[in-house]
């Protein structure tokens, strides 16, 4: 039977929701109208919300500044491909800890995740060292690999908890069937894994999209990602909100389209094994 | 032709031995049941036919050829699941045609043989749905479907129908005997219902703790059960059993008599006792009588044979169909 719910606690509800919500989303949308704004009004005290003359301005200012598309077509390269990589990795290995666990497959699950526990300011110097050695310093190859091992634990873990939802007894029946391994996994377990995949595959690219410290850290001029491309407005002439701000729009624009569009898949992705 | 061996089978899991080490011969077209409680190995022993899992030790023939180190798909055996395991993103159509597809077969022959098999199984108006639009009858009925279309040298069933209800379960064993008459093909069948293995098997192979307690056709186990288990485990409601001076009086040390041996009277008989629970199933009634210095005895009566709770009655056990067990538990015969 369906719960009684009062109209005043429904009302209660739909405002804190809400509440939380423009809370939430308040920074992006901050961010958002001071990229309107003249250099004056985005540090004016008190700030004006929506009454103040629109310009565009601060759009071409940071466009003829800097080269927006040639960021935008690093972050694509150096989010999607860290993210393909990662999935032809992470599905073969996820598929073996899945399927055929052994006594360790917990720890070294355990142990990946770990990794992901450690300040990553901590392998920094090591890190640049090897990247300077081997040539990989501001390439866009050099991003793809590092993001895809900094990702390469939640894909397997996301991979992971997805397949274990896929009954062994149907790969079972496959193997009774005929199927050898390569068949068995491209016309069961991948089709039947589908909604998983996608939705590890948004995540991640998300997750590469927006990540800062390895990319700035890593990149110079050729393969500086759309993060680099933001970081540059904080720079020594001092602080320009009202650019910076234009140019985190421009940024996080691309993303937040593919976001809305992903939205079902995502949340079904980040809520995944809760609910069967 | 689908004749199986098994030859000193063994599975070991870590330390635990599943199965000690097995014997058993599956002549072709049989349809033997697997039958035991849950945990004897039963399911074990059939997955090690299937090749779902290595055997630690022994072999295993399938129609005369060395099947002990062949992957599931090269020994010519079609397996049914206990959760039919279809594939959810398939049509029936797919489901079906799946195991022939894997075998390279023609777009032609492929469709012929799924439409057979559709004819067969009642199937046809559905091969374009998706399993989770079909009833819980219909999908086993796919899993067969998809079993059949190989002409495999023999079937495995594992538990198939424990997951549909009283009513569906009575038609689908008569449909699965049907089927087994029909195509003549060795059928192995797994399950914990008695009643089953009774009413469907040529020869069943009772099972406990991994071992083979004894094989035989259902009456065979039904009159001469080699050993208290298997006394037991065969019949419904099950064998009683008496141990004491009065099976002293019989040179055994445990007598087994089944509920449908004894007879009932109100005035005189061998054991007097009182009626404890009576279950009332119409054609028949059983009655737990507290029999003095013996215990609780079942026993089946006509439906009208009137006592209830209380009542005080005598039971006379019918000497010829009394089993003598030793103090191993072994038939005395």
């Amino acid at each position: 039977m369906a719960r009684n719910v009062s109209t005043r606690r429904k009302l209660v509800v739909t405002v804190v929701a809400w509440t939380i919500g423009i809370l939430i989303f308040f920074p992006i949308l901050w961010t958002f109208l001071t990229s309107f704004k003249t250099e004056a009004q985005a540090i004016a005290s008190p700030p004006a919300f929506l009454f103040f003359d629109w310009t565009t301005e601060n759009y071409f200012e940071v466009q003829s500044r800097s080269n927006y598309f040639k960021h935008f077509m690093n972050s694509v390269v150096v989010s999607f491909g860290s993210t393909l990589l990662g999935l032809i990795i992470a599905i073969p290995a996820a598929w073996a800890m899945a399927f055929a666990p052994t006594k360790r497959t917990k720890d070294v699950l355990m142990w990946m995740l770990s990794t992901k526990m450690m300040p990553p300011v901590g392998v920094l110097v090591p890190m640049y060292l090897m990247f300077r050695n081997s040539g990989l310093l501001d390439t866009r190859t050099g991003l793809v690999i590092v993001l895809t091992l900094i990702n390469l634990p939640i894909i397997i873990w996301m991979l992971y908890t997805y397949f274990k939802e896929i009954p062994g007894e149907i790969l079972e029946a496959a193997r009774m069937d005929g199927a050898s391994l390569s068949k068995e996994i491209i016309y069961v377990l991948t089709p039947m894994a589908i909604p998983g995949i996608a939705s590890t595959l948004l995540l991640n690219i998300i997750l590469a999209w927006n990540e800062a410290f390895w990319t700035l850290n890593l990149s110079a001029a050729k393969a500086a990602p759309l993060t680099a491309f933001i970081a540059s407005y904080s720079s020594p002439e001092g602080l320009f909100y009202a650019k910076l701000s234009a140019a985190s729009t421009m940024a996080i624009a691309p993303i937040l389209i593919l976001g809305w569009f992903s939205q079902k898949q995502l949340v079904r992705g980040l809520t995944f094994g809760a609910v069967k | 032709m689908g004749s199986i061996t098994l030859k000193n089978v063994s599975k070991v899991f870590g330390a635990h031995a599943v199965i000690p080490s097995i014997d058993l011969d599956i002549t072709d077209g049989e349809f033997v049941v697997f039958v035991g409680p849950s945990g004897c190995g039963k399911s074990t022993l059939l997955r090690l036919i299937a090749g779902l899992e290595d055997v630690s030790g022994g072999e295993i023939v399938i129609d005369g050829r060395k099947a002990t180190d062949l992957p599931p798909a090269k020994r010519g055996l079609s397996m049914v699941f206990q959760s039919y395991a279809l594939y959810p993103h398939m049509s029936v159509r797919s489901n079906i045609a799946f195991p022939l597809k894997m075998a390279g077969e023609d777009k032609a022959v492929i469709d012929k043989k799924v439409a057979d098999a559709a004819r067969v199984l009642n199937l046809t108006d559905y091969l374009d749905r998706k399993p989770r639009q079909l009833s819980g009858g219909q999908r086993q009925r796919v899993a067969i479907g998809r079993a059949i279309v190989r002409q495999p040298e023999a079937f495995l069933f594992d538990e198939p129908l424990s997951n549909l209800d009283a009513a569906l379960r009575v038609n689908m064993r008569l449909e699965i005997s049907q089927l087994h008459q029909q195509l003549k093909t060795t059928m192995i069948y797994v399950t914990h219902d008695q009643v089953e293995a009774m009413t469907m098997a040529d020869k069943i192979v009772v099972l406990n703790r991994g071992r083979i307690e004894q094989v035989g056709s259902p009456l065979e186990l039904y009159h001469k059960p080699d050993n208290l288990f298997v006394a037991g485990f065969i019949g419904s409601p099950k064998m009683n059993f008496i141990s004491g001076a009065p099976a002293a009086a019989h040179q055994a040390h445990t007598i087994g008599i089944r509920p449908e041996h004894l007879a009932l009277s109100k005035e005189q008989g061998t054991w007097r006792g009182t009626v404890g629970v009576a279950e009332h199933l119409g054609s028949d009634t059983f009655l737990h009588v507290n029999a003095d210095g013996i215990g609780t005895l079942t026993a089946r009566v006509s439906g009208d044979f009137g006592v209830t709770h209380g009542d005080p009655v005598f039971l006379t056990p019918d000497v010829q169909r009394l089993h003598k067990f030793d103090e191993k538990g072994l038939a005395i015969r």
